[in-house]
């Protein structure tokens, strides 16, 4: 068990290559789970790559139990590392690739024994031990190569997308495992995923990260309530929250966001929130409101009507436990999250309701959030903030 | 992977662990550089100089170029190598293709046939070139086992003929490489994704039909390295002209490799030999860039 | 399996097309069957008697006579061979293994470089490499003919090595490295027990193209040291005496044997080679 910290790493292949890291700055306690998630080509594997010493850094410090790592090579470093594709030796048997780190180690031979035998029985592989790893289904691939790592009883574990590469049930299952592992052992983890769902799930933090840039460290529920950025309000969640874009109005002292429902058989519908829990001088500014799906509720029979506006049903999705319904505001699809029964079908119109509070506010331009002070945005450097803008609006 | 490190507090056992690759490539890349083209570069210095049976650097500028374009052996070499090469090439992927349709009709014993085909490949040109002298024997070899088998006014002497001993060469050298041709396009006709074929067969193709303008110009990569390999053997064959003919009858059947041998080698004129290899090295490259700049582009759009 | 096969099995094309291809293999055969027949005849039989004729009395003297002037050289060969083989393939395993696993800076510039190697017409570079053995003093000596073949063997040893490594995932070697591993022993552990395939085809390869070799061997080695090779093409071609052509055929085949016995144990790693050889990079 080792605290890790990343004291403003960089890494940059030379000139202007892309999957470079940029001053990443986190710190975990022992036996904690970070979560390091972002789509393709963000850095998390490279910087993945970095802890484990595969890669060097170019610049800053990595810090395991406050002792600075970055200059030893993997083999000192105590960490070990599941692979996306399991990377198991494939000429050796299970028991051989589980062992093999040991002997590397010049553990004695009724050491590796009692080691591969303890693990085994951890992850219920025993069976397959005499097993090539060609012989293995993927699931089992999956057990052998944490096997191989916990077998080391190292400070660190690294996971690098462990679960990519099963089919959704069996991911399902064993991201249950993986949680339940290390709630047993409480080994700090370092864990890569593109997934938003494994990263809300495992984490005790988790670092968004985005051209080399973390764009948001916080715990699962800071990340998903408050995203610092559009970026990260648009990664987390699924489906994804709704972005619409407005301008900010003040009537009577008080801030207003006006929506407008399209001309339907209702006719055209309108409705001002009233925000005057934000923070700062917003009054014209060209921002984009974010709510998520499931905040967006059918309005109650005693609704003031003030936060609320009438639309016309475009889609229903039925996904099972919930139904997603599709209107559309201010020119802008629009997806609400319902329960089935309460389901409306498609044509009929709708009474919805806001909450003003838990909508969020973005700058247009720089996708900033608005109207907080003192968040977690202080380390966030927007990169090219109107193409992202765009590209949302687009949705 | 980079190998700049920030901090070096690494051990020198670590750092030597660094340097290893580089360490193990280093003899090849030795290797690569002096005897690949270091070398190239020295028989281009010779082919300047008047070197005879010893290299010598006197400097003689274009001088070995010209006797080469005014020597009528090297013509004939030349020319040689022309007709020989368009018609082994072009006889070989022949040959080849057909077989290799033919096999990929489910035929019983498939791999029992595939194994004749291809035997040749596995033997040295110069065992290839004694067998066929010895079969194209005049008076001994085809010639009398026909007439044996009562084709009273068969004759068959294109060996000793000027005029045909190339073509006795060409004979050689298509029983040598069309097994070849073939194990390259059956490997490529089976590769074709099935569902197109049977997409044509739908649409009301017949079988002769769907190979000509379906299968086989999907091939066009198989096709390309074929040919490549064949000019190749083509542009380097020595061993056979020198088994079979040795260039012979007087230098009817010479090939600029049996030149560059005999002028470099047992006739003292070290100049002429380099630069008939510069010369032949000309030819490679004139076949390759092209090549390996389709396949650069191939990739690229991957 | 392509299925493109006509309806009925026993129809006229069906039949023309096994007919073409028997005809095939009578033509691929016929120079092998020849070769045989006549090494086993006696030297008037070879005249009086025609190529397919059975031989009115099977001798071994075409054989022994055969074996009597190129046995020698049939074994300057083994020496020249094994060594080469061995060596250029282990070499092309270690390079492979770096150009696929542990690149750097110029390592991919190296692969290209090398590469060109499997085309290089060595007519061009037979002048300095003669200068170079004389110099080291291995001219006319199976050493030297050895040493030239590993070199000039090394582009395509390293090409079937780096192109087999190159599939293979390198989180193999990054997560033998976090156990513990250093290059050679990941190299000697994990990546050449698996590479079993690459080197069947490379050893065969190899033992083709340097037991098959007449250039180098005409031009590095005389006398005592020619590779069998050479010694076949030197009693073939003499003009001194009566020919004795079932001495002849007996040396080719004592030639030919080893590479024909090789392909046809191990044929599936030969082709391979040979593809894998065609369709470079």
């Amino acid at each position: 068990m080792a605290t890790l910290e990343l004291r403003n790493v960089n890494k940059s292949y030379g000139s202007g290559l892309p999957d470079t890291l940029k001053n990443i700055e986190i710190q975990i306690d022992s036996g904690e789970f970070l979560i390091l998630v972002g789509p393709s080509g963000c850095g998390k594997s490279t910087l993945m790559n970095c802890i484990a010493g595969l890669e060097d850094i170019s610049g800053g410090a990595i810090l395991v139990d406050d002792a600075d790592i970055s200059g030893m090579s993997p083999k000192d470093r105590d960490i070990a590392m599941v692979f996306q594709s399991y990377a198991l030796y494939p000429t050796m048997t299970v028991r051989g690739n589980i062992a093999f780190g040991l002997k590397m180690r010049k553990l004695a031979p009724a050491a590796i024994e009692e080691e591969v035998a303890r693990v085994a029985k951890l992850l219920q592989i025993e069976h397959l031990l005499e097993r090539k790893p060609g012989q293995l289904s993927g699931g089992q691939q999956q057990r052998v190569a944490m096997g191989r790592a916990l077998a080391r009883r190292p400070k660190i574990y690294l996971f690098d997308e462990p679960l990519s590469n099963l089919d959704a049930k069996l991911r399902v299952e064993m991201r249950t495992e993986i949680k339940l592992m290390h709630q047993r052992l409480k080994t700090t983890t370092v864990y890569v995923t593109h997934d938003q769902i494994e990263a809300m799930t495992l984490g005790d933090k988790v670092a968004v990260m985005k051209d080399g840039i973390i764009q948001q460290f916080g715990s699962p529920r800071e990340i998903y309530n408050d995203p610092a950025n559009l970026f990260v309000a648009s990664f987390i969640g699924s489906p994804p929250m709704n972005f619409i874009p407005l301008r900010l109005q003040r009537r009577a002292g008080q801030l207003l966001a006006v929506l407008e429902s399209a001309a339907g058989a209702s006719g055209q519908a309108r409705c001002e929130l009233p925000l005057d829990a934000l923070q700062g001088d917003l009054e014209g500014r060209e921002v984009i409101l974010g709510i998520r799906p499931e905040q967006i509720l059918l309005a109650q029979a005693d609704a003031n009507g003030q936060s609320s506006i009438r639309a016309e049903v475009d889609v229903i999705e039925p996904t099972g436990p919930d139904t997603l319904v599709f209107v559309t505001l201010n020119q802008t699809k629009v997806c609400c999250r319902m329960a089935p029964d309460a389901a409306p079908r498609v044509g009929e119109t709708l009474e919805l309701q806001f909450d003003p509070a838990k909508v969020l506010l973005f700058d247009a331009q720089s996708g900033e959030r608005l109207g907080v002070l003192g968040q977690a945005q202080s380390q966030v450097q927007a990169t090219e903030p109107a193409r992202k803008v765009a590209q949302l609006k687009g949705r | 992977m980079s190998s700049i490190a920030v901090v070096t507090k690494a051990s020198p056992l670590d750092a030597l662990q660094r340097w290893l690759p580089k360490l193990v490539l280093a003899p090849s890349m030795l290797i690569v550089l002096v005897g690949f083209y270091g070398y190239i570069l020295w028989t281009f210095l010779l082919s300047f100089t008047n070197s005879r049976f010893m290299p010598s650097y006197k400097w003689v500028g274009l001088q070995q170029y010209q006797r080469l374009l005014d020597n009528d052996r090297w013509w004939v070499a030349s020319k040689n190598l022309m007709v020989f090469g368009g018609l082994f090439i072009t006889i070989s992927l022949v040959v080849g293709v057909l077989l290799a349709v033919l096999l990929d009709q489910r035929i019983r014993r498939e791999g029992v046939i595939r194994t004749i085909f291809l035997y040749p490949m596995a033997l040295s040109m110069i065992v290839t070139g004694t067998a066929w002298k010895w079969l194209l024997n005049p008076g001994l070899g085809l010639d009398k086992l026909l007439r044996d088998w009562g084709w009273e006014g068969f004759r068959f002497d294109w060996l000793v003929d000027p005029q045909y001993v190339v073509y006795c060469l060409v004979i050689a050298a298509v029983w040598q490489a069309s097994g070849f041709v073939m194990a390259l396009f059956l490997a490529g006709l089976r590769s074709v994704d099935q569902s197109i074929i049977r997409a044509a067969q739908v649409d009301g193709a017949s079988l002769p039909n769907i190979y000509l303008r379906i299968v086989l110009p999907s091939l066009g990569p198989v096709f390309f390295s074929a040919l490549m390999i064949l000019a190749h053997i083509a542009i380097k064959s020595f061993d056979l002209v020198a088994s079979m003919t040795a260039g012979g009858p007087g230098y009817s059947s010479d090939l600029p490799a049996m030149f560059m041998y005999a002028h470099t080698f047992t006739r003292g004129q070290m100049g002429l030999g380099a630069a008939s290899a510069i010369l032949m090295l000309g030819a490679v490259l004139a076949i390759l860039v092209p090549y390996l700049y389709s396949e650069l582009r191939a990739k690229r759009h991957d | 399996m392509t299925s493109l096969s006509a309806k009925s099995p026993f129809s006229l094309s069906r039949l023309a097309i096994y007919a073409t291809l028997l005809t095939a293999c009578a033509v691929y055969l016929i120079p092998l069957i020849v070769m045989l027949l006549t090494s086993f005849k006696t030297p008037e039989d070879v005249l009086t008697g025609n190529l397919l004729s059975w031989p009115e009395l099977f001798t071994g003297i075409g054989w022994s006579k055969a074996w009597d002037s190129v046995g020698g050289f049939f074994w300057n060969s083994v020496k020249i061979t094994i060594p080469a083989v061995t060596i250029s393939t282990l070499l092309g395993a270690l390079n492979g293994y770096v150009l696929a696993m542990w690149r750097f800076r110029g390592s991919q510039l190296f692969f290209g470089l090398l590469l060109f190697g499997c085309f290089l017409p060595f007519q061009v570079v037979l002048l300095p490499a003669s200068f170079t053995l004389g110099q080291l003093g291995l001219a006319n000596t199976t050493s030297g003919l050895v040493l030239i073949h590993v070199v000039y063997g090394l582009a395509f040893t390293t090409l079937f090595f780096r192109n087999y490594y190159v599939s293979i995932p390198d989180a193999l070697v990054r997560a033998a490295r976090l156990d513990g591993a250093g290059f050679f022993t990941i190299f000697g552990r994990i990546m050449l027990p698996m590479s079993v395939p690459i080197i069947m085809v490379c050893l065969i390869w190899q033992f083709t193209q340097i037991w098959n070799d007449f250039l180098f061997g005409v031009v590095f080695a005389s006398g005592d040291t020619q590779p069998i090779t050479v010694a076949l093409n030197n009693l073939v071609n003499t003009s001194t005496g009566a020919k004795e052509y079932n001495v002849d055929m007996a040396a080719a085949m004592i030639a030919g044997l080893p590479t024909l016995v090789v392909y046809i144990l191990a044929g599936k790693y030969f082709l391979r080679g040979l593809t894998a050889g065609a369709v470079k990079g």
